[in-house]
């Protein structure tokens, strides 16, 4: 019924969706991982104006789907709001997705995905 | 017969009767004992939705206080850019995850912890070392307690997804024995009850027939026998034979 211990047993690190000053700040608490070489695969991925949405899509496939290592997606909520179908579309309970305010986007409880669901279960 | 559920395909025996009436039982103490565990679960439930609720709004002063204690650590380092030195150095992580589970009536929610290694060796021992070493040391701090307030919060959202999928299925169990599996063993019952007394009642009716058969030809041969009796004894006892009659008597044969 429930997700079998598989399915988050080796789950250890966290991952960051973020702006630049989120991701740093995140990476100072020590957050930040790379994986061994030859593919290093870094757990964060920084997104200013030039970044594409379809780079923010992949980052959130890569750290939802493909890597069965990441506990926790730690995502900007204005990061979020791009790639909002996706984040809604995902309804796993691994990893777990966090909206994260960001220094120039104060946190707006109505836009949480998981807030919205909240919302919708009591008729609100 | 059926109305509205429909009824299982079974031979209407008393051994079936017995089935059913053993399986209509089952699922009424099954239905009770969702119906508890469904409750139980969403008592839960709402208590951690507003937990999250609470853990929402606390973490948006988090991350505020946090934001702002970096805004003071770029000032004190000033032009050197230390984002780029942090994104730089990062090879492990020294914050860490583990996953424990705690059990609510049967289900387990899975529940983030967070440690830190110390095996893993510090990756910005030198960030700040020119200047601002004070600064980027509270920062981190900040920003430790802030990931920390996160990962709580990871842990309610995950036992909360967890939790509406498993109410989800319960409460469909719940649904689904009441709405269809006893009222379709209640037909059952009834099908083979009223079954059975048609039996009954095609049995009397037999019988009674049979019966009647019998009398029916009881009567016949009593009849026959009595003619037959009449025959032989030549009507003896009723009326005596004319004797002196003007009828012939049957030639006698020796």
């Amino acid at each position: 019924m429930a997700a079998p211990p598989s399915a988050y047993k080796d789950r250890q690190f966290l991952a960051v969706i973020g702006d630049e000053d989120s991701v740093t700040g995140l990476l100072l608490a020590g957050v930040g991982h790379v994986t061994e070489p030859p593919d290093s695969q870094r757990n964060f991925l920084i997104v200013d104006q030039k970044t594409e949405a379809s780079q923010i899509e992949q980052a959130f496939t890569r750290f939802t789907r493909e890597r069965k290592d990441i506990g926790i997606l730690l995502i900007n909520q204005h990061v979020a709001e791009k790639i909002r179908y996706k984040v809604d579309s995902f309804t796993e309970a691994f990893p777990a997705i966090l909206e994260i305010p960001s220094k120039d986007h104060p946190y707006d409880p109505e836009k949480d995905s998981v807030l919205r669901r909240v919302r919708r279960l009591f008729g609100e | 017969m059926s109305s509205g559920a429909g009824r299982e395909a079974v031979f209407p025996t008393r051994q079936s009767l017995g089935l059913m009436k053993s399986k209509l039982k089952g699922a009424e103490t099954g239905h009770s004992l969702l119906k508890r565990k469904s409750e139980a679960l969403t008592k839960r439930f709402r208590e951690i939705t507003r937990r999250i609720d609470e853990a929402k709004r606390k973490m948006g002063r988090v991350m505020q206080i946090a934001a702002f204690s970096l805004a003071e650590v770029t000032y004190a380092v000033g032009g050197s850019n230390i984002t780029y030195q942090i994104q730089e150095s990062v090879k492990s992580a020294r914050f860490r995850l583990r996953t424990k589970q705690e059990n609510v009536s049967g289900v387990f929610l899975p529940q983030f912890e967070s440690f830190s290694t110390n095996d893993a060796k510090d990756d910005f021992g030198l960030t700040g070392l020119g200047k601002g070493g004070q600064q980027v040391q509270r920062c981190r701090e900040t920003y430790r307690r802030a990931v920390e307030t996160l990962v709580e919060l990871a842990s309610l959202q995950t036992a909360f997804v967890t939790l509406d999928e498993v109410i989800k299925v319960v409460n469909r169990r719940v649904n689904a024995i009441e709405h269809v599996i006893i009222p379709r063993t209640e037909n059952t019952i009834k099908y083979i009850n009223s079954e059975l007394d048609e039996m009954d009642r095609e049995e009397f009716y037999r019988l009674k027939k049979v019966s009647n058969k019998k009398q029916r030809d009881q009567a016949a041969t009593d009849k026959e026998l009595q003619r037959q009796r009449k025959k032989t004894d030549g009507g003896a006892d009723d009326e005596p034979p004319d004797v002196l009659g003007t009828q012939e008597d049957d030639d006698v044969i020796f």
